[in-house]
């Protein structure tokens, strides 16, 4: 490889990591033509993984680092005094193409800081998607991180070429935003969030391509002073106003080049890790915002236990439940047990009566799931009103907290 | 229940996964009421042992979707108890337990299922985790693997690579056996070693400065990393033989930034980015177009986009639906059929078609082929919506001082959501902008009966008389 673009990666790539997507799933199945490269699973896949435990599933680079705004945050900020570098469109597509062939990524995530102006950045990235879609005819993952200040029809045009799109909305309130990333406007933010829900929605229905693996979005944890419910509450808006696939929860973490309006301390790890339970709770588990909350204390989520058992301790009047007669949506409130395995709870005592032999082998999660539950040949009565139960049952700490 | 050994039936089957020979020795045993205590499976041997039937062919198993596929997974796995357990759940599936499948807490089926998810994580980690080099051959390049599974997954595994490396030429080493992809074929052979792989790769090194740069010290978790990608891969992943050195850095380099006083902002003004922000967009005509006859038709086919055509600050700006087939041929609006009714309906009315801005809500050409003619195709309102931003802006450029949309597509345009025409002809208010709305001139052009077309086309030229007074006002 070129070594003056092996140094522009370095630094380009070092420069993206913040932005905790990497998901490459959700995209409608493709395969290569006979002249084409790339396919799509619909899963996605992890082609390595860090030792930070995430994986690698996309180039994940920035077009450029430099950046006209100066968002406290962000080590790319105007004002930080890290290296800079611009890739060239060609070069982005010639690294993607021959990581891809080589079979190290799945594709493509392209974010930049804006230089110029935010068109001029947007029709680069869209360029770069351009030419490998048409040029190599590549049908691998892409996604763009779209600049919601650039023009409308940018977006529009992106959408055509992007599997994905997302706009980091960086920060859970208008009032965070405004002291931390001044240049930055919510409002435009939604709004253009709001434009590719439109026009993905009505691709859907019309049976064209437009971002078909929808749009996710980005906020940063523990940078300002937002708690867990309030963090909770903008997804929970962000999922019903504009149906987003994800929102990613990164934990605002130590940079080379902090700036002195942050806190000096990074948030603990395990709290990142609470919001993405949750945010599942409310995704798939029939949870509302209050009842998650409910579970912690203050609007901070409990960091020791997850957040369903900590609503199961708080509403142990609800249990036990017998796994043989219980609703689907009771079943999914017990600890320890996913929506995978309240399924085949559901689907095997159609035929067969569950006892807990059974359920050994259709959970790994029975040791939590025991005290919540009952079956022909277990009734823990007593065990839900034990005053130790949360000790009993809580996880010992995990060692992701070593650097909280 | 015992058996003697003379009612025992003996199966042998190929060398590793076998699925045919399996099948085939399934059909032939549930055919023949063999219960499967009475089955001893065995593998391999010499060819000319297997190769004679041991029991007459057997009818075809209907078994459920999701049996088939467990079979099929389940067969590449390494534990020689595998056909055995296949055949109880086959023998129960066809003996009263249709529905066995569902009860994933039976024994059986519990341990299939496990069985079926180790071929499931072995075939994701080969698609994961195998590496390609680039080696250069007489006839031009060609990728080369080498990748130690699990279990008997190779044939498995091919399809993936097939799919997703169409137009390169490939082989996948394993100590199993090799397959290539070569002129459009998968090619089975036999095993290989490790050093017929490739030794190195000139984007290795490259690939591995972006692994070291894209780990966040600060989030060190070797735990996680290792339950996802154990050591047993590491060797053939090129990019693993950094994990140590950034392992034994991350400490010091987090130390380091916390240490590290907060950088002074040296330029926080933001007056220059946010001013530079503002200037987005294009601010003439001439910028926009640029802008619109570079960009990709959302429906591939027209020729070129067709711009709107006219003076800046025109009086009136009527805006149709699409070009359509002469548009396009000659990438000037309202040049075809209709395009010449408008220029009689105006002449009528004594507008001047060369003082008004005439353009499209859609501003490529979207049609069907049917022969050699292109019928055009109306646009879909999610293209009408696609291509409103454009000619929002083109009139703000333009700044006409009524707009007139012909037809709905130009109302759905205009007005951001479905105006029905008949009810609404006349004056109309676009949002901000004084508008009038009538029909598309090629409503009047599908009208097949004379009378009614003379009639609609003078109520036509009574609404651009309208419009000229409207204007002038």
């Amino acid at each position: 490889m070129d070594t003056k673009v092996a140094a522009k990666l370095r630094i380009l790539a070092d420069a993206a990591k913040y932005d905790a997507s990497c998901a490459s799933s959700g995209a409608p199945k493709r395969a290569a033509g006979a002249k084409g490269l790339g396919s799509t699973t619909g899963a996605g896949i992890c082609h390595a993984y860090t030792p930070d435990g995430r994986c690698i599933s996309l180039l994940k680079i920035l077009l450029t680092n430099y950046c006209l705004y100066d968002c406290a945050y962000c080590i790319n900020r105007r004002s930080s005094n890290v290296r800079r570098a611009r890739f060239t469109v060609q070069e982005v597509v010639d690294l993607t193409v021959n990581f891809y062939k080589r079979n190290y990524i799945e594709g493509l995530f392209l974010s930049s800081g804006i230089v110029k102006n935010p068109d001029h950045t947007m029709e680069e990235m869209i360029e770069v998607a351009k030419r490998l879609r048409r040029d190599h005819l590549f049908a691998g993952y892409i996604h763009l991180k779209t600049i919601p200040e650039a023009s409308p029809w940018l977006v529009e045009q992106a959408g055509l070429w992007a599997d994905r799109l997302s706009i980091n909305l960086e920060l859970p309130s208008q009032q965070s935003l405004e002291e931390l990333a001044p240049e930055k406007n919510g409002g435009t933010i939604r709004a253009a969030m709001g434009q590719m829900h439109e026009r993905i929605v009505e691709a859907k229905a019309e049976k064209r391509r437009f971002s078909p693996a929808g749009q996710s979005t980005q906020m940063i944890v523990g940078a300002d002073a937002t708690t867990d419910e309030g963090v909770l509450r903008t997804s929970d808006g962000l999922y019903r106003r504009y149906a987003l696939r994800r929102v990613y929860y990164s934990a605002f973490s130590p940079i080379p080049e902090p700036s002195k309006v942050l806190p000096l301390k990074a948030p603990p790890l395990q709290r990142e890790h609470r919001l993405y339970q949750a945010d599942w709770l409310l995704r798939f588990y029939g949870f509302s915002v209050d009842e998650v909350a409910a579970g912690g204390d203050a609007g901070m989520l409990d960091l020791d236990i997850d957040p369903k058992l900590a609503w199961a301790l708080k509403h142990r009047e609800s249990f036990p439940v017998d796994v043989n007669t219980a609703d689907r949506e009771l079943l999914l409130r017990v600890p320890g047990l996913g929506t995978r395995v309240v399924d085949r709870i559901v689907a095997a005592r159609r035929h067969t009566t569950l006892r807990l032999d059974d359920l050994a082998r259709l959970t790994p999660g029975l040791k939590r799931a025991r005290p919540f539950l009952v079956t022909p040949d277990h009734r823990p009565t007593r065990l839900i009103d034990r005053q130790d139960l949360r000790a009993r049952i809580a996880p010992k700490p995990a060692q992701l907290e070593l650097f909280g | 229940m015992l058996m003697n050994a003379a009612s025992m039936v003996q199966i042998r089957l190929g060398p590793g996964a076998d699925l045919d020979g399996f099948r085939a020795a399934a059909r032939s045993l549930v055919a023949a009421g063999t219960p499967p205590e009475a089955v001893v499976w065995t593998q391999g041997g010499a060819a000319d042992l297997f190769g004679a039937p041991v029991l007459p062919d057997g009818p075809p198993l209907s078994l459920p979707r999701a049996a088939a596929d467990l079979v099929q997974l389940v067969v590449c796995h390494r534990d020689p108890e595998r056909f055995g357990l296949l055949y109880r759940l086959i023998w129960r599936l066809t003996h009263g337990e249709k529905a066995l499948l569902e009860v994933m807490s039976d024994p059986l089926v519990h341990r299939l299922a496990m069985m079926g998810k180790a071929i499931r994580r072995d075939l994701h980690k080969m698609h994961a985790f195998l590496r390609f080099r680039r080696v250069e051959t007489a006839k031009g390049e060609r990728f080369v693997a080498w990748f130690e599974p699990d279990h008997h997954i190779l044939a498995a595994a091919a399809p993936f690579f097939r799919n997703r490396f169409g137009s390169l030429d490939w082989t996948i080493l394993t100590p199993e056996g090799r397959v290539s992809w070569t002129g459009g074929a998968l090619v089975f052979g036999p095993a290989a070693t490790r050093d017929e792989a490739a030794a190195g790769d000139g984007f290795e090194e490259g690939w591995r400065d972006y692994y070291e740069s894209t780990f966040n010290p600060a989030r060190l978790n070797t735990t996680a990393m290792r339950a996802e990608m154990p050591k047993k891969y590491w060797r053939n992943m090129p990019e693993t033989a950094a994990i140590p050195g950034m392992v034994r850095a991350a400490l010091s380099r987090v130390d380091g930034m916390m240490e590290r006083e907060p950088a002074m902002p040296t330029r926080r003004n933001p007056d220059k980015a946010v001013a530079a922000m503002q200037e987005a967009g294009p601010h003439s005509l001439e910028e926009l177009n640029r802008i619109i006859s570079g960009s990709e038709p959302l429906v591939p086919g027209a020729t070129r986009a067709v711009l709107g055509e006219g003076p800046v600050g025109a009086a009136i700006a009527f805006v149709g639906e699409q070009p359509g087939d002469q548009e396009d041929l000659q990438g000037r609006p309202f040049v075809g059929p209709a395009g010449q009714l408008l220029d009689r309906a105006l002449a009528e009315a004594g507008i001047e078609r060369s003082a008004t801005y005439l353009t499209n809500a859609v501003k490529h050409f979207k049609f069907v082929q049917r022969g050699r003619r292109r019928i055009h195709e109306s646009p879909t309102a999610g293209e009408v919506k696609h291509y409103r931003w454009w000619l929002e802006r083109e009139l703000d450029l333009v700044r006409p001082g009524l707009v007139v949309a012909l037809g709905a597509t130009a109302a759905l345009a205009l007005a951001g959501k479905a105006v029905p025409v008949g009810r609404n002809r006349g004056l109309f208010r676009f949002g901000d902008r004084p508008g009038f709305l009538t029909v598309h001139p090629s409503s009047l052009l599908r009208e097949p009966d004379p009378q009614a077309r003379e009639e609609g086309f003078r109520r036509y030229c009574e609404d651009m008389r309208r419009i000229r007074e409207l204007a002038a006002a």
